[in-house]
């Protein structure tokens, strides 16, 4: 049995603790054996996102005290595995940063690429899902097609997952690739452009006529959920980890 | 020093103007989607971008070398050489040459270099009058603002705010928006300064240092008038636009057309080797900045940069925020990473107008690592100290927090104290600028800590390291 050490990013364990849960519980049906390290915190990318990388060096290298052991990590999000993988420059080099470095994996990838899981015969969902994957997933670790490399052929694990759950049928919407609009702190910096994205992803979503939205990334998710609150629509988000989990509708 | 520009709220400007906004992004979208169908028509194109990137990195890399050997063609072939090593030595050449022929009119088409060098203030100011040939930049001349876009300056303009730009300035009929009658009204004022005008001025898409060739590619054919009307040409040129030889030129003619707007070219690709008979042709390189830039260990790519606009029109942010919000030559995402190179503290805001999502890097033709960039250069700003105190405040806090596991515990606990810590990565700096256009993600009840603490008590000891 592998043991494999769950990352629960910050704003998961705060705002939406039930993703959290749904990967652990998920893992656990897959027979892995996960161990949960309660010193960690947060992997430091919303500072170093803001350029504040000396003020991220702290919280990176204690993420890196803490997973550094591992021989593999496993965290519910895209956004954050790109960050370790790709921009874990913060902090002082070590032995234990490379290592975390090296093995940590989001959800997806650890489902797709390392497990190799195909079927989830637990779960039933009878749900017509718009499918968003996150800019960090698609293009910062390659979890599906990126449109502008106009010859790759077309692939999305996430995708791929889903259609190992029963009863779930996956809508095509316009400009599926295109940014929602979340970017981290620019959500923040530049509200307004942002919120106008997270409009207008759901917009061209809404025209799919799903019943639900879903993604691999819950901080998009919190963003477009913030959006479509604002305006008085009451679609349910899911984490794909609930769905592959069996979350009941 | 100048104030910080302000992009977030020009670009809230923009946005609150829905018409405008919802054509730039209609229109501009439209221009990726046919640059992915012009794409998709040459199976080799991810190859040309290798072969495009590593023809200008090779010749970036030999820069001295290259501009030696056109200035030598160019010579060869009849040109007056001039090397300008900034924007007011540039405008000086120019104008020098201008008043040397006792020239005091101009038409030129459109070049970014002379948009940077701000040449036509400078000219204007010493009796010069310029008229602008390419449609969308008259159009911006008109109306006395700067380009809002690299290759269609006056994108975010509507044929109706055009209609009735021209019947002011122009007397045309107001009510009138159809593109063609716009066309043949602009067309009918500036001709008489094309073939009345004793200078002519072009910039340039590519030099080619075998040949001492000048390219320029246009759709309206402006230039070629402007070049081959008037007895006198200046061509100015910044120094990254040399390339080798005819060879690479056609690597880049290939890319050019159908990464800009999605054509296979564009409708006049046009190569000046020399003076017309009895006529005079300068070539002014540009430096302003440039080697300063190639030195540059993480930036020196951008030097790459053909101008195509490709980055902007697939820019989620460009799309919604109009050019001009950028208060900049280049705009968009390579704008963003050429800007501060020119000014740090103006543009010291622009690498946060991004979100990172690298569509910009995938559409460049010469594959400029664009978002990864913009990220070099937010650590930048952090190293030169412009980023806001009070933000930097908030991720000192922040680091503090989440880099003692019993600090973020108490802090996450209780759930109010969650909401007054945690949105603060998000809010520094715009008081609640989440819950402006959205609403704030409820605290659960119990955070997935505490939940862990319950059901798995057994697993509780494990601590990592």
């Amino acid at each position: 049995m592998m043991t494999v050490a769950l990352m629960v990013p910050c704003y998961i364990d705060v705002f939406f603790p039930r993703v959290g849960i749904a990967t652990l519980e998920l893992l656990e049906k897959l027979g892995v054996d996960v161990v949960y390290p309660k010193d960690q915190t947060c992997c430091g990318q919303p500072m170093a996102n803001s350029g504040c990388y000396e003020e991220a060096r702290a919280t990176e290298e204690h993420c890196a005290r803490v997973f550094g052991s591992f021989d593999c990590v496993v965290t519910p999000s895209g956004s954050c595995t790109h960050h370790i993988r790709n921009k874990f420059t913060a902090g002082a080099d070590s032995p234990e940063k490379q290592k975390l470095v090296r093995n940590t994996y989001d959800l997806v990838e650890f489902l797709y690429d390392v497990l190799k899981i195909r079927e989830f015969p637990w779960a039933t969902f009878a749900q017509k899902i718009a499918l968003h994957t996150s800019c960090s997933a698609i293009r910062g670790l390659n979890m599906a097609s990126m449109s502008e490399r106009v010859h790759d052929p077309v692939f999305s694990k996430p995708q791929a997952l889903l259609s190992g759950v029963s009863g779930v049928q996956v809508v095509e919407f316009e400009r599926v690739d295109e940014c929602c609009g979340f970017g981290g702190t620019f959500a923040a910096t530049e509200e307004a452009i942002s919120a106008k994205m997270g409009y207008d992803k759901l917009a061209f979503m809404r025209k799919a006529t799903p019943d639900c939205i879903v993604s691999s990334d819950m901080s998009c998710l919190m963003h477009l959920q913030g959006c479509a609150r604002r305006q008085q629509q009451d679609i349910p988000f899911y984490h794909l980890a609930e769905v592959l989990n069996g979350v009941s509708v | 020093m100048s104030r910080p520009v302000d992009q977030a709220k020009n670009a809230e400007t923009f946005l609150a103007d829905t018409v405008h906004e919802e054509r730039l992004d209609k229109v501009l979208w439209a221009m990726r989607m046919k640059r992915d169908a012009a794409a998709r028509q040459v199976p080799e194109w991810e190859d040309l971008r290798t072969l495009a990137s590593d023809i200008k990195e090779h010749t970036l890399s030999n820069l001295s070398d290259y501009l030696i050997q056109f200035e030598a063609s160019a010579t060869a072939n009849g040109m007056i050489v001039h090397w300008a090593r900034d924007a007011h030595e540039h405008n000086q050449i120019v104008y020098d040459i201008l008043a040397g022929q006792g020239a005091n009119t101009l038409v030129k088409s459109k070049s970014m270099l002379t948009e940077e060098c701000e040449l036509r203030p400078f000219l204007e100011r010493r009796g010069i009058r310029v008229t602008e040939t390419d449609l969308g930049e008259r159009i911006q001349q008109l109306d006395d603002q700067p380009p809002s876009h690299i290759v269609g300056p006056a994108f975010h303009k509507t044929t109706q705010d055009v209609a009735i730009l021209f019947s002011q300035k122009y007397g045309s009929d107001p009510e009138n928006e159809d593109a063609p009658y716009l066309a043949g009204v602009m067309r009918e004022h500036t001709r008489p300064d094309i073939l009345n005008a004793p200078a002519g001025m072009t910039g340039a898409n590519f030099v080619v240092a075998e040949t001492g060739a000048i390219v320029v590619a246009t759709n309206e054919g402006n230039a070629d008038l402007s070049a081959n009307t008037p007895p006198l040409h200046i061509c100015s040129v910044g120094i990254e636009k040399i390339i080798p030889t005819t060879e690479s030129l056609a690597v880049f003619i290939r890319l050019l057309a159908r990464s800009a707007v999605g054509e296979t070219i564009t409708q006049y690709t046009s190569t000046f080797r020399g003076p017309r008979k009895g006529a005079t042709m300068h070539v002014i390189l540009v430096d302003n900045g440039r080697s300063a830039r190639l030195g540059m260990k993480r930036f020196w790519h951008s030097l790459k940069c053909i101008r195509c606009a490709a980055c902007m029109n697939t820019c989620p942010v460009y799309r919604r925020s109009g050019g001009l919000s950028y208060g900049a030559t280049y705009m968009g995402p390579i704008g963003i990473i050429m800007m501060p190179t020119f000014e740090i503290r103006k543009y010291s805001e622009l690498p946060f107008a991004s979100t990172l999502n690298g569509s910009c890097t995938n559409v460049c033709p010469v594959k400029i690592d664009i978002h990864e960039q913009i990220y070099g250069w937010r650590e930048v700003m952090e190293d030169n100290g412009q980023i806001q105190i009070v933000k930097k405040a908030a991720m000192r806090v922040a680091d503090k927090v989440l880099s003692h596991p019993a600090l973020y515990r108490m802090a996450t606990t209780s759930v109010s104290t969650a909401l007054e810590v945690l949105p603060h990565f998000a809010i520094y700096n715009r008081l609640n600028a989440w819950g402006k256009h959205r609403d704030v993600p409820e605290a659960a009840a119990e955070t997935f800590h505490e939940w862990h603490r319950a059901h798995r008590p057994k697993d509780d000891e494990v601590v990592g390291a």
